[in-house]
């Protein structure tokens, strides 16, 4: 190839730069993480989140069933007894200790399949890196959700008697 | 063993048995008659699932759960003959309703099928109908993942139910039954199992049902609520999380724990349990110990054990133990200090004071350590002591029971005698299976100055005076030969009356006899001479050297005969013992703490600048605080060792947490002190020991860790898959441990003295007498906050009539005399209680050695 052939080399350069203008005349797909974010699809499993009700209390009732179903082992679950005193979630059980290693977690979601409550759910958070393999452990402070407006935070003093079940009201199927 | 005694050993285990022929689920089966179907069944490994049945129990029938279908063989009522299909097969009748299978005997030629259509509607229909009062919250209950409700829904369960869900029962589901034992009445079956278990097996029907219907609850009439030492029982045999232990409440979930195998070292019974542990955010990721669980041993504890074993686990695992080995320094204060100089200062000490050594060992160690302890005190001459107060264990390693003793063999035509002791208080799985023998029609006969619960099963009651245990003894065994010479006036008296004459009747007519005795008003001199009459008895009607026969000793401690095996003796006067020594070697043991008179000893050898006080121990004892050096140790759950219990079965604990950092096992300790004597110990491996025991103990030869870890098949069948039949007591896979021989199986004749037979002791006024509280104040027990409710009060037990004559109210305070000691107590009133005496309970804070003249003050 005659590199100083100008009909050979001419052509291909307007080609390229003709995709080029084209491409400043389209809309970016690129966007301006981290300022900007884009929004990810509706069953997208990111960063767990321990959901409360809409009164304030966790929904979490420390059965541990999410950490006897996580294949990776990534859960540690220790439970307390509520009382109506010092309550955290409805019934006679809460976890005290709830943590998730973000390291070992695969995102398969089982937890959340186990969850008899729904209280642990994948959320839309994907930002997690860690300096340290210490950070990578969330604890159930940082993975409960803030509490709903109109909500009272937790622990807190309820009626005696006002919440003493642990699983929500099974409806009927029929 | 010889030829003789095995032969009659295989017939004790198989006493004639008409064996019937049967089958189930296609598979043919012999078993002995009378055995139901579901166990019949179990034994060829067909599941007839079942809730209220309970292979240790009467069957009730109550659930409906065991349904099968039942077929007999058809009889020509003319000839007589079956009748036979045609292809030649004997012609079946089907019952035309289901039969429960938990109350069906076998009989010859049955055909059981469990897996036809019907069967398996029925059990759909009895899961269903329970499901709809059952609030189905697993996930937080803690029998959740060993539930035989859960377990059997999954498998045989309908997925689906027909009932309104609205009309779904809803009841209390924290309620209380004492602080012990909680209640979820919405879980309640109604299957019984609890309330049988405390009135047919263990005697102590607090609980039971109240209302009907759905409003049927488990209520307790006692007061504090549920008030027996076996509670803990019932939580492993309630088929559903209805009962639950307060220790182990949220604990954990059952799947997430690890499980050890241990043996229970609170009393000489030695049940297997299993050690069951988590690892523990709140306590900074530790290994921790959330509950102790039976395991089975058909030799010795079943599938059972008591509340104490149960529960009392929480010292070893308290804040207070000692971390670091201490030494006194110039200013006085224990100062921590490392292990080396701590072992050079004590070899060098025990160097210098040489035969002026004086050990004394607690026997709730090992017999790893209690022989290192000894040859470490022998090397140098000393003196090897335990600290305890009953006598006879060479008699027990002589005419102890024989090879191959199974208490659950007694029955029919053999007898049993209980003298001087409180039977459930001391050794309650000892209890258990004495009342069980009893059931199954052994003579039993109990000598003690006062009511016992074991009283009510008693076929003859003898009573006696305090002091005159021997002289019980010997009154029967003057009445079976007459010749006994220098009778004293105790005997003389005891022998007059009927009963003593049937008594001992009933003794020398039984094919097999064990003699128990226990520490019930004795002390070192009287535990001695009740431990030489009973021996004279036994050789008196020849019952010694052959399998369940001969004696055991309801020892005080844990492993008292092992320490008595591997050559350490009571002291007959332990004041005087320790005032003499150059040095002293205290092992879990605290004299100072148990007797003002021994602190007064210590204080002695302390402030004695020539003399040397070491202590080794789990905590900072009244004894620790005045020694001179304080070596820190490991607890049982720690670390590995062998007991050997009252019928002298040589059992392996196994650790099951980590033992903190600086501390070490007791015998390996001893063998490093023994390493700066110059004298070679193991103290690695305690199978090493062990083979070191077996070369130097002649008893123990034959004793080796392989040995001992053999399992033997067992019935019931109790597997961690079927929870539902045996309840969730442990499978044994490490060992049923190996019983010792007697010398007198071994074909040596006894050496017996001649029984010293005192009368009772005269004084004017009272006499205090020891007696044993299961639940006592021991540093072993008190760490257990869950029992704190329930420990013996620093009390003491006047008879109503002296209660009146002194004037003194139920409960009130008063000042107890004592042996030159004033001490504030409780004052009980118990009926039973004989007139003249007051029982001070021992180790719950008033020392108390031997029966001694008392005041009591208002
Ligand atoms: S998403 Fe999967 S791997 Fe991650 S914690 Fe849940 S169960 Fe475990
Ligand atoms: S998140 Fe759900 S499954 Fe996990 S412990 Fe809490 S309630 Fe149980
Ligand atoms: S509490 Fe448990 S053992 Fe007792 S009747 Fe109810 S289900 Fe049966
Ligand atoms: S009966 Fe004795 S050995 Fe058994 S658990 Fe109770 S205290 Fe321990
Ligand atoms: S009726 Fe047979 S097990 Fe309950």
């Amino acid at each position: 190839m005659n590199l100083y052939n100008p009909l050979k080399v001419v052509p291909p350069l307007v080609t390229g730069l003709w995709t080029t203008f084209k491409s400043t005349l389209k809309k970016p797909v690129t966007i301006q993480y981290p300022e900007v974010k884009r929004p990810v699809r509706e069953r997208y499993k990111g960063r767990h989140e321990l959901k409360r009700y809409d009164n304030g209390l966790e929904k979490c009732i420390g059965c541990a069933l999410c950490a006897a179903a996580c294949p990776a082992d990534a859960i540690f679950v220790e439970a307390s007894e509520n009382i109506d005193e010092k309550r955290f979630s409805p019934g006679e059980r809460y976890a005290s200790t709830y943590e998730i290693n973000m390291l070992r977690c695969i995102f398969c979601g089982y937890c959340e399949d186990a969850c008899p409550t729904e209280a642990i759910v994948l959320g839309d958070n994907y930002e997690l890196s860690f300096t340290d393999r210490s950070q990578a452990i969330y604890t159930r402070e940082m993975l409960l959700d803030p509490v709903p407006a109109g909500g009272e935070p937790t622990p807190r003093e309820v009626e005696p008697g006002s919440f003493d079940r642990s699983i929500p009201e099974m409806k009927d199927p029929a | 063993m010889t030829e003789a005694v095995e032969n009659q050993v295989e017939e004790q285990a198989q006493p004639e048995e008409k064996l019937v022929t049967l089958t189930i689920d296609n598979i043919e089966v012999s078993v002995p008659e009378g055995t139901v179907l579901v166990d019949a069944a179990k034994k060829i490994g067909v599941d007839i699932p079942v809730f209220c049945y309970h292979p240790k129990m009467e069957p009730v029938g109550m659930c409906r759960m065991c349904l099968v279908e039942v077929g007999r063989p058809v009889f020509d009522r003319a000839t007589g003959e079956p009748v036979l299909e045609e292809d030649g097969s004997p012609k079946i009748q089907f019952g035309p309703k289901l039969d429960t299978g938990c109350t069906v005997e076998v009989s010859e030629g049955m055909v059981v099928r469990g897996y036809t259509e019907e069967v398996v509607d029925a059990r759909k229909e009895v899961l269903e109908f329970l499901l709809t009062s059952h609030p189905l919250d697993c996930p937080i209950c803690d029998k959740g993942g060993e539930c035989p409700l859960q377990n059997l829904t999954m498998r045989y369960g309908p997925g689906t139910s027909r009932f309104i869900f609205d009309e779904k029962h809803h009841a209390a589901k924290h309620v209380p039954l004492g602080e012990i034992i909680y209640l979820d009445r919405e879980r309640c079956i109604q299957c019984a199992r609890c309330t049988r278990f405390q009135d047919e097996v263990v005697d102590d029907p607090v609980i039971g049902f109240s209302q009907r219907g759905r409003s049927l609850e488990i209520v307790t009439f006692s007061d504090p609520g549920f008030d027996s030492y076996w509670s803990g029982n019932t939580t492993d045999i309630c088929p559903v999380g209805a009962l639950t232990t307060a220790d182990f409440r949220f604990g954990a979930r059952p799947w997430e724990l690890k499980a050890s195998a241990s043996v229970c070292n609170h009393c000489p019974v030695g049940c297997n349990t299993t050690v069951n542990t988590r690892r523990e955010a709140k306590s900074g990721g530790e290994l921790v110990i959330k509950r102790m669980m039976p395991r089975q041993n058909e030799y010795i504890n079943e599938i059972w054990m008591c509340d104490k074993g149960r529960f009392a686990h929480h010292y070893t695992q308290s804040e207070e133990r000692l971390t670091q080995p201490m030494v006194r320094n110039e200013v006085g204060e224990l100062e921590a200090t490392s292990w080396e100089a701590a072992l050079d200062l004590v070899a060098e000490e025990f160097k210098a004071a040489s035969d002026g050594l004086v050990t004394l060992a607690g026997a709730r160690l090992s017999n790893e350590d209690l022989f290192n302890i000894q040859q470490v005190t022998e090397k140098l001459g000393g003196k090897a002591l335990q600290n305890t107060h009953m006598a006879g264990g060479e008699l027990v390693a002589s005419v102890g029971v024989g090879q191959g003793s199974n208490l659950s063999d007694l029955g029919e035509g053999d007898a049993i005698l209980v003298v001087a002791s409180d039977l459930e208080e001391e050794a309650p799985l000892y209890w258990l299976r004495i009342k069980q023998a009893s059931e199954r029609g052994a003579t039993l006969v109990v000598a003690n100055p006062r009511d016992t619960k074991l009283s009510s099963k008693a076929n003859y009651e003898l009573r006696y005076s305090y002091g005159e245990e021997a002289a019980a003894v010997m009154a029967l065994l003057g009445s079976i030969s007459p010749k006994t010479p220098g009778e004293s006036e105790a005997v003389k008296k005891l022998s007059r009356g009927q009963e003593v004459k049937d008594a001992a009747t009933a003794i020398s007519e039984a094919n097999n006899l064990v003699v128990l005795y226990g520490n019930e008003g004795t002390g070192l001199a009287t535990s001695q001479s009740l431990a030489d009459a009973c021996a004279n008895l036994l050789v008196a009607t020849g019952h010694v050297g052959k399998a369940n026969n001969g004696l055991i000793a309801v020892w005080d401690k844990g492993n008292t005969q092992g320490a008595y095996d591997m050559g350490l003796v009571p002291s007959e006067d332990l004041a005087a013992d320790l005032m003499s020594a150059k040095a002293a070697y205290i092992v879990a043991a605290d004299p100072a703490g148990d007797d003002a008179t021994l602190a007064e000893a210590i204080k002695a050898v302390e402030e004695d600048a020539e003399k040397f006080l070491v202590v080794q121990e789990l905590f900072l004892t009244e004894s620790a605080k005045l020694a001179d050096v304080v070596l820190p140790v490991q607890a049982n759950t720690e670390r590995q060792g062998t007991y050997t219990n009252a019928e002298r079965r040589v059992q392996i604990f196994y650790p099951a947490v980590p033992a903190p950092v600086n501390v070490h096992a007791d015998y390996a300790v001893a063998a490093n002190i023994a390493e700066r004597l110059d004298l070679k110990l193991q103290k690695v491996i305690p199978a090493q020991v062990m083979a070191q025991i077996a070369e130097t103990v002649s008893d123990y030869a034959e004793v080796s860790y392989t040995k001992m870890a053999e399992v033997e098949e067992q019935w019931p069948i109790i597997s961690s898959e079927d929870v539902f039949y045996g309840g969730t007591s442990y499978e044994n896979e490490q060992g049923m441990g190996q019983q010792l021989q007697p010398a007198s199986q071994g074909g040596e004749s006894p050496a017996l003295s001649f029984a010293q037979v005192a009368d009772a002791p005269k004084v004017d006024g009272l006499l205090a007498v020891p007696v044993t509280r299961l639940y006592d104040r021991g540093s072993t027990v008190v760490p257990t906050e869950l029992l704190s409710e329930r420990l013996t009060p620093t009390s003491v037990v006047l008879s109503p009539d002296d209660a009146e004559k002194l004037s003194i109210e139920p409960d009130a305070e008063v000042t107890v005399k004592l042996n030159g000691t004033e001490t504030k107590a409780q004052a009980r009133i118990e009926a039973g209680v004989p007139q003249g005496y007051v029982l001070v309970p021992r180790s719950v804070g008033i020392a108390l050695n031997s029966p001694s003249p008392v005041e009591i003050k208002a």
